[in-house]
């Protein structure tokens, strides 16, 4: 039975996934999970996810969340290349580190200056608080700075020389204000390396992983579901 | 050189690393950073981790912070046994999934819960809006119910029948609300024999040693001007 991911690649953890699996030339089934239709809320999906998230891995009987276990499950499976989780112990230690740091310093920050620059106007008609986007900003632009300084460095790449799941994490995530036409690769130092890591994935595979992310200006949010939007509110006040 | 390891064991990762390298018998030299002083704040640490937090970890001149990258890096160095981080595939999956959802669920619950309830009013004098500790104490709720029904469900721990970076992970974090006066085993049978079981895993003495400062907390004497200064920026952040 082939393996199954279980994906909606507005989300910055489904093209993290879906690149690595890709660019390894891991065979896998595309379960699509709708996130501006609700799907996430289905009933099939709670069975998969009761915490109705993405992305989930299914191989078998074995049911997986969380997006930086499913890249690790899949790169020991698979046994990727070394160079995504090298084996040296402080390479390692540096990846494992940057895993951990990202879910709050990088994924939150990033996701919501999507929500304040686009969906929340476009979805409820009204503006996020002046002093709440700068707030917002201030914030990611503090922690890009610690990417930079502490991260990144004067490397090539996290670890040094080479691509691995920390800078391909760093960057979709990074690339989620894309979305509302908001570009935080300002520094020369960022800018260079978000063109090594799309290199170094490929630039095709990573522009076609993006590229729902980039109509998403586009989307009819009319189209909303009532009741989904109900369910968004309490989501959405946690921005406001 | 020996390990140098940073804490402050009212930080609930710092109890995980504490109890983990005792248990194991990793040597290691002890460096309080006291908190509640804003030591974490100084120029001298940012030396060590220019993140200010704790923990900690200095191992001849490779510096490392987040408490999950400290954990794999001293489980992969002393070669510790397998029941911590398993090899087996779907095991060590289990343990990644758990240590990736803790950080802005369980962990983020359980430290808004100790501050808004406990140290806020108690050590910083201050007051937090009563709905503001409703919202945060319900959201406690869910995360703990979590625990139960997806990560630890009919099992002994939380992958499985031993012990695991998983458990020690939770059960540090629980503790928590626990040393603020949250009543997180009542009605809850399940997560009440879950918690005497790692204690015992871990060993009464041991697991009592490292929770003594968080037990104590309560009695923490207020903070004098100084430190309150040092400390309302970051603070603050716990209430919004």
């Amino acid at each position: 039975m082939v393996l199954e991911l279980y994906m909606d690649l507005l989300s910055a953890p489904c093209r993290a996934v879906y690149i690595f699996a890709k660019k390894n030339g891991i065979p896998f089934d595309f379960q699509f999970v709708d996130l501006l239709k609700g799907h996430h809320h289905s009933k099939e999906y709670i069975e998969i996810n009761p915490l109705r998230k993405l992305p989930s891995l299914r191989d078998g009987k074995f049911i997986l969340s969380e997006s930086v276990a499913i890249l690790f499950y899949l790169c020991r499976k698979y046994s990727a290349p070394s160079h995504w989780y090298p084996p040296d112990l402080h390479m390692r230690a540096r990846v494992d580190e940057f895993m951990a740091w990202q879910h709050t310093a990088i994924q939150q920050p990033m996701s919501k200056i999507l929500w304040i620059k686009l969906l929340i106007p476009m979805i409820t008609g009204e503006q996020v608080p002046d002093e709440k986007i700068e707030r917002t900003m201030e914030e990611a632009n503090k922690n890009l700075q610690q990417f930079e300084e502490k991260f990144l460095q004067d490397k090539m790449f996290i670890t040094g020389d080479n691509i691995s799941l920390a800078d391909l994490v760093a960057l979709v995530e990074m690339m989620q204000p894309m979305g509302s036409n908001h570009n935080v690769f300002i520094s020369s130092k960022l800018a260079e390396w978000r063109m090594r890591v799309e290199l170094a994935i490929g630039s095709s595979l990573f522009w076609e992983a993006h590229d729902r992310l980039a109509k998403l200006p586009d989307w009819d949010s009319s189209t909303l579901d009532p009741s989904i939007k109900l369910r968004m509110s309490e989501f959405l006040e946690k921005y406001k | 050189m020996v390990l140098e390891l940073y804490l402050d064991l009212l930080s609930q990762p710092c109890r995980a690393i504490y109890i983990f390298a005792k248990k194991n018998g990793i040597p290691f030299q002890m460096h309080t950073v006291e908190l509640r002083e804003g030591e974490h704040l100084s120029d001298a640490f940012a030396q060590v981790n220019p993140m200010k937090k704790v923990p900690a970890m200095k191992d001849d001149d490779f510096t490392l912070s987040e408490s999950v990258a400290i954990l794999l890096y001293l489980t992969h160095k002393y070669k510790v046994p397998d029941h911590w981080y398993p090899r087996e595939l779907q095991a060590r999956a289990r343990v990644d999934e758990y240590l990736a959802w803790q950080h802005t669920a369980l962990r983020r619950s359980c430290l808004r819960a100790l501050w808004q309830k406990m140290m806020i009013p108690v050590f910083l004098g201050e007051q937090v809006p009563s709905e503001t500790l409703t919202a945060t104490l319900a959201e406690l709720d869910v995360n703990l119910q979590v625990l139960e029904d997806k990560f630890l469900q009919d099992k002994a721990f939380l992958i499985g029948p031993r012990i695991s970076l998983a458990d020690l992970v939770a059960v540090t974090e629980v503790m928590h609300p626990v040393g603020g006066g949250c009543p997180v085993f009542e009605g809850r049978p399940k997560l009440a024999a879950w918690y005497h079981r790692v204690e015992a895993a871990v060993g009464k003495d041991l697991f009592r040693e490292a929770h003594e400062v968080i037990l104590k907390a309560k009695d923490s004497p207020p903070a004098d001007l100084i430190s309150k200064q040092k400390l309302m920026p970051r603070v603050l952040a716990m209430i919004q």
